[in-house]
């Protein structure tokens, strides 16, 4: 096994129980990590403690587990703070995750500042939920939604962003990294160009969060979502940061306890942020578990991890271009740890059939990105994707289950 | 012509087929064969409103009737998914329409394909008996 100076990819390993276990009577390989990362330990056990010892309704209670819960739920919104270098944890919103964060925004800041033939601007790499709701907005409004053309590596074509660019637009939603490829999009221009329109802009950071060093404030971006079951922590919780004097001025998204500050049946006057858009009792135990999954990243740090998970990618590139008749999708110097691919005259389907069969958990078929492969001809690609805690073995494993997998498909 | 056959019988048959594979290796070798064998759909029924949704791959089902017996042809895009279309027309294929319709086909349990699809994969293949069960009963 490799360690890579300080870094004990075992030892990091050993905080994962879901590692040591086998699939098909064989050790599990888990490459899918773009979907979801696998949880350490300390996240299981935020979840089992908070269950077992304080749980109650956070902030209104004046007991002693509500106000337990309460600290905790909140350390976990100043460790998000810190995580995405938000000014203030009044940033912070809590959501059910990254596509609840892109509706939360759409709807909120969409129905009450855009106006008909406005213009929303997306790339071509976007996932669906950074599509879908854009459409439903501007259907709405009869705003017009716009398409940053990419070429065939999957590079965003910015001399055409430019050129889309003018006074009507009036939000650019982009991906960050593209969950089917890995490319890393250049936000910190995308930001820049659009606000000289003084257009608002977010950035879906569903990929990015994990792997990249991020500082919302030297982004500049106006808005920057992602899903905590991606950054090692548990599903069902995901975070909206938002510009405070944007979120203020926003109205609230769904009505109910905890986002009011008044209620009369005459009227109702709203919460302080962040609570005016955290409406009902919230998902505390993910919320609280969330820091647990982003303390890990912090215990090892992402320039670690990156430089890690660079190791792998370098290498198992090489590796999978070694396969005759593969081709890889986006094969381009600046991306995170994701390769997808296609092998010529294999449907992505049966190799994850036959990959499954052989331990290793690959994600195969759109990626939730249907126009994507619709701009790039292909129906589907295979996507491997690294963790902290993948190893040079397991792509060996993948390497030789691929080629057991041609064997008896070609 | 009337497939001297039951529905049961084929079933019996793979049962006794699939039992003498010992690895996951040969079962999937056997599907894949069949993928390849199985003749190819006339592209004019491979229409997009004829295909069957539930999978990540394509599967068309063409269905006719001949000698007032039931009649499959179909196709995939995937080769394991086509050897599963392959599977299900050797089973159900020149038999009439109300065996088609009631046949319980418990093979598939059996022979251990459930298990060796992944959930969203075997809802593929649910999805393709629908249909030939769908077809036969119209046909019917």
């Amino acid at each position: 096994m490799e360690t890579e100076g300080t870094y004990d990819v075992q030892a990091i390993r050993a905080q994962f129980p879901i590692l040591s276990r086998k699939v098909k009577g064989k050790d599990l390989v888990y490459l899918d990590n773009a979907a979801t990362a696998q949880k350490p330990l300390a996240v299981i056990d935020a979840l089992v403690h908070y269950y077992s010892h304080y749980n109650a309704n956070i902030h209104r209670g004046l007991h002693t587990l509500a106000d337990e819960a309460t600290a905790a739920y909140e350390a976990s919104r100043t460790a998000v703070k810190d995580f995405v270098g938000a000014s203030s944890p009044d940033e912070i919103i809590f959501t059910k995750g990254t596509t609840d964060s892109i509706n939360l925004v759409a709807h909120s800041w969409g129905k009450s500042f855009l106006q008909e033939g406005d213009e929303i601007i997306i790339t071509s790499l976007e996932h669906h939920a950074n599509i879908v709701p854009w459409q439903m907005i501007a259907a709405e409004k009869k705003a017009i939604l716009r398409v940053i053309p990419i070429d065939d590596n999957g590079i965003l074509d910015m001399e055409a962003f430019k050129a889309m660019l003018g006074p009507k637009t009036k939000f650019v939603s982009v991906i960050h990294v593209s969950n089917a490829l890995g490319i890393i999009n250049p936000v910190e221009e995308i930001i820049r160009l659009a606000h000289e329109q003084h257009a608002v802009v977010l950035v879906d950071g569903a990929q990015s969060s994990v792997h990249l060093d991020i500082d919302v404030q030297t982004l500049g971006c106006d808005f920057y979502v992602f899903s905590g079951h991606k950054i090692y922590g548990p599903t069902g919780v995901g975070v909206l940061y938002g510009r405070r004097d944007l979120l203020e001025s926003m109205p609230p998204y769904q009505g109910g306890g905890e986002m009011i500050k008044e209620v009369r049946f005459e009227y109702t006057t709203y919460n302080e942020l962040p609570f005016k858009f955290e409406a009902g009792t919230p998902n505390i135990a993910d919320v609280i578990a969330l820091k647990a999954g982003i303390d890990f990243i912090n215990s090892i740090g992402k320039p670690a991890i990156r430089k890690h998970e660079e190791m792998l990618l370098e290498y198992a590139t090489a590796q999978l271009k070694d396969i005759s008749g593969l081709r890889i999708i986006g094969d381009v110097k600046n991306k995170v740890s994701v390769i997808s691919f296609i092998i010529d005259g294999v449907h992505p389907q049966d190799l994850a059939i036959l990959l499954d069969n052989q331990g290793v958990a690959v994600r195969t078929g759109h990626h939730c990105a249907q126009p994507l492969m619709h701009r790039l001809g292909i129906v589907g690609t295979t996507r491997a994707s690294f963790a902290a805690y993948n190893t040079l073995e397991e792509i060996d494993v993948l390497t030789q289950a691929l080629n057991k997998s041609l064997k008896m498909l070609l | 012509m009337n497939n001297p056959k039951t529905i049961k019988n084929i079933e019996q048959d793979l049962i006794d087929d699939f039992s003498l594979f010992e690895t996951w290796e040969e079962k999937y070798e056997y599907l894949i064969d069949l993928g390849k064998k199985l003749a190819p759909l006339d592209p004019a029924f491979k229409t997009e409103d004829r295909k069957i949704k539930g999978c990540q791959s394509s599967v068309w089902i063409h269905s006719y009737t001949k000698d007032g017996l039931v009649h499959f042809e179909g196709d995939s895009d995937a080769i394991i998914v086509r050897g599963l279309v392959g599977l299900m027309i050797m089973v159900l294929n020149g038999q009439p329409s109300k065996e088609i319709v009631g046949a319980p086909l418990e093979f598939i349990n059996t022979i251990g394909l459930s298990s060796h699809l992944a959930q969203t994969r075997s809802n593929g293949l649910r999805a393709m008996i629908k249909q030939m069960k769908m077809d036969a009963g119209v046909l019917g």
